[in-house]
């Protein structure tokens, strides 16, 4: 059976932790970064369980940010 | 497998559209403007008018939207995109204009314009952003406020006697025989998002097409002048906005 597998790009430094992307996530991949703090001083988002990404994009289309690139590949 | 292994070119399935630059936009974190303008630049690279698009920005959030989409754009005084837009469609029908203008812009100063716009049926696309507050001045009542509703002008919330109703414009502009095309939509879920991007797809096609004014109204968040996280702004817009400002397809009088 073939598997869908994903990966999100995230430009950490645009990022301005909204969480917005944290809560559109199905698959609940993406966290904000509890201490960690941008350039700008934001909790920016990452990839907490990038094994789970099915490369859906819902996070990437809620950016207001435009910050998210998204990935997919079909594994047969 | 790695995402490294996943992360290659030809696995693209998402790109930030290039219409957008490099520019960090000035928005407050979770701002409904990042949204709309992303789905403004993928349209228009999509469709190919990039190069025809002028973009009418006046006084709101959004005057600073020439720093981000890598457009034409003019800015307009308070309330008067669909004048300007008027002027630029008729001097050069040839272009894609569309105005993005704000509640306090289009519903408060700027509603005899964008109304007898619309009624002269210019081909103009009007983008609405609807978040029920004056955002930029530091959250006072707009006209497009709900009943019962806080802002900094009303700190007890908006008083009907004192007030007035929420004004519903999309709705009065639904009644005028210009508009071909008048929707309202939002952006706080991936589904909504998909939606209002076909809305604008085929408001700037009308635009082309010369078949008369298309409004878009999407129904936004203000995190910061409601006092909310984005999360919460968005759940407080379904509970609250969406009684007042359904969504969905107001008119259509093309043909698919």
């Amino acid at each position: 059976m073939s598997k869908v597998l994903g990966a999100v790009e995230i430009n950490r430094e645009r990022c301005k932790g909204c969480d917005l992307c944290v809560v559109a996530c199905p698959t609940d991949v993406l966290l904000l970064q509890p201490k960690e703090v941008n350039n700008r001083g934001y909790h920016f988002a990452f990839a907490a369980d990038p094994d789970k990404c099915i490369g859906c994009a819902s996070c990437a289309a809620v950016c207001p940010d435009a910050c998210i690139e998204v990935y997919r590949m079909v594994v047969k | 497998m790695t995402p490294q292994d996943i992360i290659r070119p030809e696995n693209k399935v998402y790109a930030r559209p290039a219409l957008l630059n490099e520019n960090n936009m000035h928005y407050c974190p979770g701002c409904s403007h990042g949204v709309v303008h992303k789905l403004i630049a993928e349209v228009l690279e999509e469709m190919g008018l990039a190069d025809k698009a002028i973009g009418i920005a006046p006084v709101g959030c959004a005057v600073f939207a020439y720093n981000y989409v890598d457009i034409d754009w003019i800015e307009a005084a308070h309330g008067r995109a669909p004048a300007v837009a008027t002027a630029v469609k008729r001097l050069d029908p040839t272009r894609m204009v569309f105005t993005y203008q704000g509640d306090g812009d289009l519903a408060a100063i700027g509603t005899c314009e964008a109304i007898h716009a619309a009624n002269r049926a210019e081909n103009i696309a009007i983008i609405f952003i609807n978040n029920g507050i004056y955002g930029m001045t530091g959250g006072q009542m707009a006209p497009t406020t709900l009943e019962g509703m806080k802002t900094s002008t009303t700190p007890y919330g908006r008083r009907v006697e004192l007030n007035g109703y929420p004004l519903a414009i999309t709705n009065l502009m639904t009644q005028l025989d210009g508009t071909c095309y008048v929707t309202r939509q939002a952006v706080h879920t991936p589904a909504a998002v998909r939606k209002t991007k076909a809305a604008i797809r085929q408001a700037f096609s009308n635009s082309m097409d010369g078949s008369g004014t298309s409004v878009v109204e999407v129904v936004s968040t203000c995190a910061s002048g409601w006092k909310m996280t984005p999360v919460q702004a968005n759940k407080w817009m379904e509970e609250n906005m969406f009684a007042k400002y359904p969504l969905g397809d107001l008119k259509n009088t093309v043909q698919q």
